[in-house]
């Protein structure tokens, strides 16, 4: 080594290229993350002006037809709502009690790991591979069949580990103080998580809930995968009305009902050959992205006004 | 409440005898939230059971040599071929580009994020990268198959309309947000004295973050790396839509290729009997992906072992 005879000159130029190198890995670094932002606004943009004329009302309550300017999403739109209802009763009282469980009953022992270390791989498990988990389970061994039920139950599988996780990492910022002034009074342990636990992590187990389900209105695989349809030209049967002549539907017929969700309808809509369906799958994908984002939006602002709100 | 009357108030057996009632509620409330957090070993089971047993089936059928070396699947036609290799290489290099996009883009994203961007810049950056995530993949596929290819194609004229390479590139930017935000939370978990050192002896901030903070992090890289590879390979939608379904063994991205998962999701947009040599095929993929899946998962596990730092 011989710094001892650098001169002054080229210490400076050494310095001078450190710093060019630091800013120009700073763009870099700023160019990327426009990217991102960029195709943000590029698909957006994209889908508005490429599906304005097709967004209006009657696009909202049409079913899907043959004639391309006919088509609507009424049927994908009512079964997306109705599979998210599904998901969001079958997995909030599970993803919440697993949750619970984990933090505040748990014993340290090999059980524990195994259902810690389970969760943690199923969220990396393919979300394809929960559509062929629910085909034979759901659809063949239960005997659901391509219904709304079996969609809803597949989805609530599927978005199980995001609430557990969640709602342990919500629990877990709740001090233990609180759970020994509550026990200090005579409350039982699940007194303590019914009365303070589960009411004071409940933003936070909100914002793990609005995640996992604007994960699930947008996925597509699994749903396939279950065999649901793709042309639907029918609403579930709402509870009581009547189906056929003289035949009321039970409350819960609809579970049962053959559905379409609004992925499908997109999927559908951008594998036809016809360029005027690309119209309809760029509208119906706006739909589908205002309602994912804002979910997504609703959740960021939750957990932002958590951060500013809570002083222990 | 007044106490004044004093047969108001229960008498010790009473309260003992509700406190009795008390413990074995307390003891069926435990074993139920104990039930739900066993539903996810269930879900596991399940996978397994499903995945194996039809597997099963489908391997009395067709040799486990004829899966893994015929050049050919054509499951469905007259004359059946079942080569495995066919739709894994639409898998890999699928894959291959969207981590050429996404690991350098992450990692790129995550280094300035971390150490280089202001507080506020950051806190503004990351929900977007969220959203970014959480846009469907469905709405990828349409991306892909009406913007990006299109434009591809101005470059490369002789592209066509379904290509590997469109879609892994949309795929790459789809799993950037999963790289850059894993990758920044481990950085950041790096202690200030380590970077405060490096400073000390006259170093760049960006001599910092390649020589010092990311070596320091590189457990946590390697682990948001390998999810990258996970999210690759069993991504689905993107590929249906844009990379066509046709099976082609190719190792050349500019051309349309079928993947495990896509065709999983072609055989289940027809109408196939339960039980019939092609309901066992997409099964015996999906068994494939979770193999593939699960040598990733280990390979991570161990690179995380072997480069994990303590300090």
């Amino acid at each position: 080594m011989q710094h001892s005879t650098l001169t002054t000159e080229q210490v400076r130029a050494l310095i001078a290229r450190g710093k060019f190198r630091d800013t120009l890995f700073q763009a870099i670094g700023i160019i990327f993350l426009a990217i991102g932002l960029l195709v943000i606004f590029l698909l957006v943009g994209d889908m508005v002006i490429r599906g304005s004329e097709r967004l209006n009302l009657d696009f909202f309550m049409n079913f899907a037809s043959r004639r391309a300017a006919n088509a609507g999403i009424l049927s994908a739109w009512v079964g997306s709502l109705l599979v998210m209802t599904v998901t969001a009763f079958a997995a909030v009282p599970l993803g919440v009690a697993a949750g619970v469980y984990l933090e505040e009953y748990a014993k340290r022992n090999w059980v524990t790991e195994i259902i810690e270390i389970n969760i943690t791989n199923l969220a990396a498990v393919p979300s394809i591979v929960y559509g062929l988990l629910s085909l034979g389970i759901f659809v063949y061994a239960f005997g659901f069949g391509q219904s709304i039920l079996t969609a809803g139950l597949t989805l609530a599988l599927l978005i199980l580990p995001i609430v557990i996780v969640s709602t342990r990492e919500a629990i877990r910022a709740i001090p233990a103080m609180i759970r020994e002034g509550s026990m200090a009074v005579g409350a039982t342990r699940w007194q303590t998580c019914r009365y303070h636990i589960i009411p004071y992590a409940m933003p936070g187990i909100l914002t793990g809930v609005i995640i996992g389900l604007a994960r699930a209105i947008g996925e597509t695989a699994p749903i396939i995968t279950i065999g649901a349809l793709t042309f639907i030209a029918f609403l579930p049967p709402a509870p009581f009305t009547e189906v056929s002549t003289g035949v009321n539907a039970g409350l819960f017929d609809w579970l049962m009902s053959p559905f379409t969700v609004m992925p499908i309808q997109i999927f559908n809509w951008t594998s036809r050959p016809d360029p005027a369906f690309e119209i309809n799958a760029a509208a119906a994908g706006f739909v589908l992205m205002v309602m994912v984002l804002s979910m997504n939006g609703i959740a960021i602002w939750l957990r932002y006004k958590m951060r500013k709100n809570i002083k222990w | 409440m007044s106490a004044n009357n004093a047969s108001d108030l229960p008498t010790v057996s009473d309260r003992l005898a509700k406190n009795a009632m008390r413990n074995v509620s307390e003891r069926l409330i435990e074993a139920l939230l104990f039930c739900a957090a066993a539903v996810s070993v269930l879900t596991t089971i399940g996978i397994v059971y499903v995945l194996v047993s039809e597997s099963i089936n489908f391997f009395q059928n067709v040799s486990i040599v004829d899966f893994l070396t015929d050049t050919q699947w054509t499951p469905l036609f007259d004359d059946a071929h079942f080569g495995i290799m066919v739709l894994v290489s639409g898998t890999v290099v699928s894959s291959a580009v969207a981590l050429a996009v996404a690991i350098p883009m992450g990692t790129v994203i995550a280094i300035y994020l971390s150490e280089f961007a202001k507080p506020k810049l950051r806190e503004v950056a990351k929900p977007v990268l969220e959203l970014l995530g959480g846009i469907p993949t469905i709405v990828f596929g349409y991306f892909a198959l009406l913007m990006v290819t299109p434009l591809l194609q101005k470059i490369m004229p002789e592209l066509p309309g379904f290509s590997l390479l469109s879609a892994g590139l949309v795929m790459g930017i789809m799993i950037v947000p999963y790289i850059a935000s894993l990758s920044e939370d481990a950085m950041r978990a790096v202690p200030m004295s380590l970077r405060e050192g490096s400073y000390a002896m006259g170093a760049t901030k960006l001599y910092t973050a390649i020589h010092v903070v990311v070596p320091a992090a590189f457990s946590g890289l390697a682990a948001s790396y390998i999810l990258a590879v996970s999210r690759a390979v069993g991504e689905t939608m993107i590929l249906a839509v844009a990379a066509g379904m046709q099976p082609n063994l190719t190792w050349n991205p500019t051309e349309p290729a079928a993947t495990i998962t896509s065709y999983i999701v072609q055989v289940a947009l027809g109408d196939l009997p339960h039980g019939s040599i092609g309901y066992q095929t997409i099964f015996a993929a999906g068994l494939t992906l979770i193999l593939i899946t699960l040598c990733f998962n280990i390979l991570g596990q161990w690179l995380r072992r072997k480069f994990r730092e303590n300090y």
